[in-house]
Formats: structure tokens, sequence, C-alpha cells
């Protein structure tokens, strides 16, 4: 069986300095399980600074890329590059903060004292522990408990706790998995927040997540991801250009909507139809075909394409 | 600090802060200071005679009674051990509780000699603690000191050393319970099988020798714990033992010579080879 981390400590692919480097870049990277395809063939660069959403539905390989990416699982094929030195290389790890999606620390520990392993382990200058953690704490809200043992946390602290972790000694690159899994609304505004922070800073941030509105919020560019493979990238404006229409309608069986298909890909919420994609000229068509099926309109409401209409759209395309 | 003795201080640090270390200490004098009345008892003790027993007589059933209170508390250390170490890796696998800290410059080679180094720290300690403790307490109520206390403490910390080494290798693979249970029953497996060896010296079968030569490769936990017991043996009670040929030899509780050099020089490089393995198996985990 292959090392999983090679823990190489080798140069960098190209001579460039190493700001010239993009944070992340991989090509025809790819990892089975067995014979299941978690990630088929994912090619991408993610420049310096920039902070990009990673969507996709459950299992659609998102969690794998993160940690092919930090060394943790080894790729089948392909290769990547961080901070332009190769995937497992010890010393750029220095430069890298990381929340995972299963976030678990010390129970034993008080939340001063997860965050010094940290430092320890990071490693950063001792001396510079104290305002390292001090600074942690405030920013994700956790000074009054820093001396409380991680054990009697709630999980939303706990998680703030690691986005604490993942932020200390200024990392140039931050991958977070699900940063918002566990918290309330205030604590999603909080990380929202702190991701623009970590992007001011020209940080570069990874954001895997299923929670749409958060990464529309704050990322510059996306990648949409499905079993195993990205079905589309770009930024926001590139892939929302569409119109979204919302049709409040009675008297429509399955059947009828199933007539409808040919307004593109339709989100049926019961009385309630998003077609994610439908320029606004098809407007008055798709109301008299609904009227033709026997439907009752009561309110049509065309509205710029979310990212959850184009997600919803892309993830039908894939399945057809 | 290295991450490797980062990982070391962690590990002493979880064991203390879970309380095992106190449990165990108290356990351990409740169990010196029971025994410390036992062995009193035996110097007040009368004979059918009516008369209390000579000193010489006093010291061989102390030196008896002692192997059997030093075998429970070798089975309370290879308990502890594999209990400990066998979810050792495993658990903070499971629980991602290793996923934040192998995403910081830390090898894994690191992880697993750090967490060994922990563990086979408070072994060491404990098996010198708990060996001061009775054999002061086996000295003070019957004036008794086995010849080698030194080579006791080494041989039954080895002992748990063994434990923990199988536990951790076993730990980078599979679950917790089931690494400590596999643990657990190898030790007695490796027990029996040094007994059924010894049967086979007395017997002179070769064959039947053979297994307990094999188990002690395998698992070197019952060739040092024969040794302990080489190390509490008065010279009168090894002279009776010699004296009665190949018969003597099967008995779990008795040792006519040391373990050999060979044996011992093995046991080093088992224990090098346990850990190169847990380090490859290990590295090689997805997590």
């Amino acid at each position: 069986m292959p090392e999983v981390i090679e823990e190489t400590e080798a140069a960098a692919p190209y001579g460039a300095t190493a700001e010239a480097h993009p944070a992340i870049q991989t090509v025809n990277l790819s990892k089975r399980f067995g014979r299941t395809v978690a990630l088929a063939g994912l090619s991408m660069t993610v420049p310096r600074g920039e902070v990009f959403g990673f969507l996709g539905p459950n299992g659609a390989g998102k969690t794998t890329s993160v940690k092919l990416l930090l060394g943790l699982l080894k790729p089948t094929s392909g290769e990547a590059w961080l901070l332009g030195r190769p995937i497992g290389d010890l010393q750029t790890r220095r430069r890298i903060g990381y929340l995972p999606e299963l976030f678990r620390y010390q129970g034993w520990l008080s939340a001063r004292e997860v965050l010094a392993l940290h430092c320890e382990l990071a490693p950063l200058p001792r001396s510079s522990w104290n305002d390292e953690i001090t600074s942690a704490l405030e920013t994700v809200g956790l000074t009054d408990r820093a001396k409380d043992r991680v054990g009697t946390f709630s999980k939303g602290m706990q998680q703030r706790l690691g986005l604490g972790a993942a932020l200390l000694g200024e990392p140039e690159l931050v991958f977070l998995d699900e940063p918002t899994s566990a918290l309330d609304p205030v604590g999603r505004h909080d990380v929202r927040e702190i991701i623009r922070g970590l992007a001011a800073r020209g940080t570069a941030v990874f954001l895997n997540s299923h929670l749409l509105s958060e990464v529309e919020q704050v990322c510059d560019r996306v990648a949409v991801v499905d079993h195993g493979r990205v079905i589309a990238s770009g930024t926001m404006d590139e892939l929302l250009s569409g119109t979204a229409v919302k049709v409040r309608v009675e008297g429509l069986g399955d059947a009828d909507k199933a007539k409808l298909a040919g307004f593109g890909s339709i989100d049926d919420e019961g009385d309630q139809l998003t077609f994610t994609n439908l320029k606004p000229d098809r407007v008055p068509e798709l109301v008299s075909a609904i009227v033709a099926l026997g439907g009752r309109v009561y309110e049509v409401a065309p509205r710029h394409q979310t990212l959850e209409d184009r997600f919803l759209q892309l993830l039908e395309e894939e399945e057809k | 600090m290295p991450p490797v003795l980062v990982i070391a201080r962690l590990t002493v640090q979880e064991t203390s802060r879970r309380r095992l270390i106190l449990a165990l200490v108290i356990l351990t004098l409740i169990v010196v200071g029971f025994s410390a009345w036992g062995f009193h008892k035996i110097t007040t003790v009368t004979n059918s005679a009516g008369v209390v027993l000579p000193p010489v007589q006093v010291a061989l059933i102390t030196s008896q009674l002692l192997i059997v209170v030093t075998f429970m508390y070798s089975g309370v250390l290879a308990l502890s051990a594999a209990v400990v170490a066998g979810p050792l890796i495993s658990s903070e696998v499971e629980s991602g509780l290793l996923l934040s800290i192998l995403a910081r410059p830390v090898r894994r080679s690191e992880v697993v000699i750090g967490k060994w180094l922990g563990l086979a720290v408070l072994i060491a300690m404990y098996a010198a603690g708990s060996a001061f403790l009775e054999l002061a307490a086996v000295d003070w109520a019957t004036g008794y000191v086995p010849p080698h206390p030194d080579q006791l403490i080494l041989y039954v910390g080895a002992e748990g050393l063994v434990l923990l080494s199988l536990g951790l290798a076993l730990s980078t693979r599979l679950s917790g319970i089931t690494g400590g249970v596999i643990a657990l029953v190898a030790w007695l497996m490796g027990w029996i099988a040094g007994v059924v060896g010894d049967v086979g010296t007395g017997l002179q079968n070769q064959a039947v020798e053979n297994v307990g030569v094999i188990s002690h490769l395998l698992l070197p936990t019952d060739g040092l714990w024969r040794g302990a017991i080489y190390a509490m043996e008065p010279d009168a009670f090894l002279a009776t033992m010699r004296a009665a040929g190949t018969v003597a030899r099967a008995n779990p509780f008795a040792a006519v010579d040391p373990p050999p050099v060979s044996f011992l020089a093995w046991v080093v490089l088992w224990f090098a080879l346990m850990l190169a393995l847990s380090i490859w198996s290990f590295r090689t985990r997805e997590i």
C-alpha cells in the first residue's frame, strides 16, 4: 500500500517566487475508495487571496478533496500543489489553517490550552502565543470561556474553537469544511465576517459548504461538484447569469408539471414552482401553458437566479 | 518542544486529567495496605505445634506469596496498558481529533512514537512506584526483600511495555475495544502457552516445549514474567527447584533459570519491530 503522506520537503514545482504560486492548484486529482469514485479528475486553480466556494450535495466529494489537499488521503492519480509546494509537504502546513468538518478537540483541555497546543504544533514563536490565542479567542467569541474545559462546550462553541485554531499564525491559506454546520444564525454571520476579514488581509479561503446563501455572500468564485466531478465553476456573475421565475399555482398534477419541462429545470415545492433558469421574455408563454393545463395562477415573480436556483438546475441537468 | 514530545506530554496529560493515574494510585495503596497486613500475619501465625514459624519458613512463604501478588500487579499493568493503548490512535481517528493535529507540520511517526513514549513513561512510573511500595510493605511486615528488586521492576515494566506496543499497533487499524480485547487475549494466551511449554520441559517433550518458545518469540510477556519470578526467588528455593530436576519447571509461578540474553536481545528487537510496524501501518492509513 502506498504511503498516505509522503511528508516531503520538496522544492516548488516551478522556480518563481513563492507569492507567484497560486494558493491551490490541482491537475486531474482523483480518488477511489475500492470501486467508489470519490473524486474524478479535479483540475482547478485558486489564486492567492481569493475566497473559493466548493459546493455540492452530501457525498459529492467535497471533504475528500480537502483531505487530499491536506495530505490526509493519498490521491489515486493526479497532482496538486498548495502555495506552490506538492501536497504532503510538511513545511507548507506551517502556513495553512484547517477547520475539519468533523471538528473535535481535547475535551480535557481548556480552550486556551487547545489553542496553545496548536501554536506549539504550528509551530509559532512562543513569544507570540499569548497575543495569537487572545486574538483568536476574541475573533470567535470565546474570550469568556477561555479557561473552561472544552468537554463542557456545546457543538457550536467547539466549532468556534476549531475556527480559532485555524486562524492562528495568520495562515496564507485556510480550509473551512462546513464551518457553520453547528452554528446559530448569529454564529453564521460571525463566520461570514471572519471570512471577509481573512480575504481583506490576503488570505485565500477554501470554503466547503452546502449552505448556498453563505457561499453566495462571501465567495469570489465557486465550483460545483457532484459525484466526484466539477460540473460548473466560475465567478458568481458567470454562474448566476440567468433569471429564475417563481410561480404560485394550483390545480396542476405531476403529469401536468412534467409537460412544463420545456421551460427548463423546475424546483417543485407543491403549489410553488420555481423555474430555475428561464428568460423573462418567456414568462407570458409559461403562464399560457399553465392555464391551458388547467392551472390557476396566483403569482408570477421573475427574479435574478440565486445560487440555490443554479445549484438545483446544475444537479438536475447532471442527473439527466 | 519537538512534536513527538508534545504528543507524549499530551498523552500523559490526558491520562492524568481523566483520573486514571489517581484511580491506580488509590487502588495500589489499598492493595499495599491489605497485603502488608496479610504478610505481617505470616510472622504471627502458629503451626500445628502451636509455635510461630521460623524465619526461614516465613521467608519462603513470603517469597511465594509475593510472586502471586506481583502476578496481580503485572495483570493490572497489562490490563491497563492494553485498555489504554487499544484506543490510543483509533479513537482519535474516529472522533476526528487527529484531523486538525495531522494538518499541522507533524509526521505520523511522531504521533505514534509520542503516544508510545507518553504511555511508556506512565507504565514505568507505575511499575517502579507500585513495586517500591509493595516491597517496602513486605520488608516492614516480614523483613523479607527479594534478591533482585531492580530486575523485578524492569521485567514487570517491560511486560507492560510489550502490551502497550501491541495495543498501539492494533490501534492504528482497529477500533479501540477490538484492539484492547485482542491484546488482552494475546497476553493470556501467551501465559498459557508458556505454561504448556513448561509442561513440555517437565515431560522432556521437545514439540510441546516449542509451544512455549514460539509464544515467547511472538509475544514476550510470559518470558518477561518468568524473569520477574526469577528476580523474586531466594537462593534456597532455587536450589530446591534445581535439585528437583525438570519436573519442577512445570510451574507457571516458578522459574529455575533467568531469561537468556538472546531472549532479552530479541525483546529489544521486538519493540523496534512493533514500533516500526505501528508507524508503517499508521502512515499508510487513510484518514
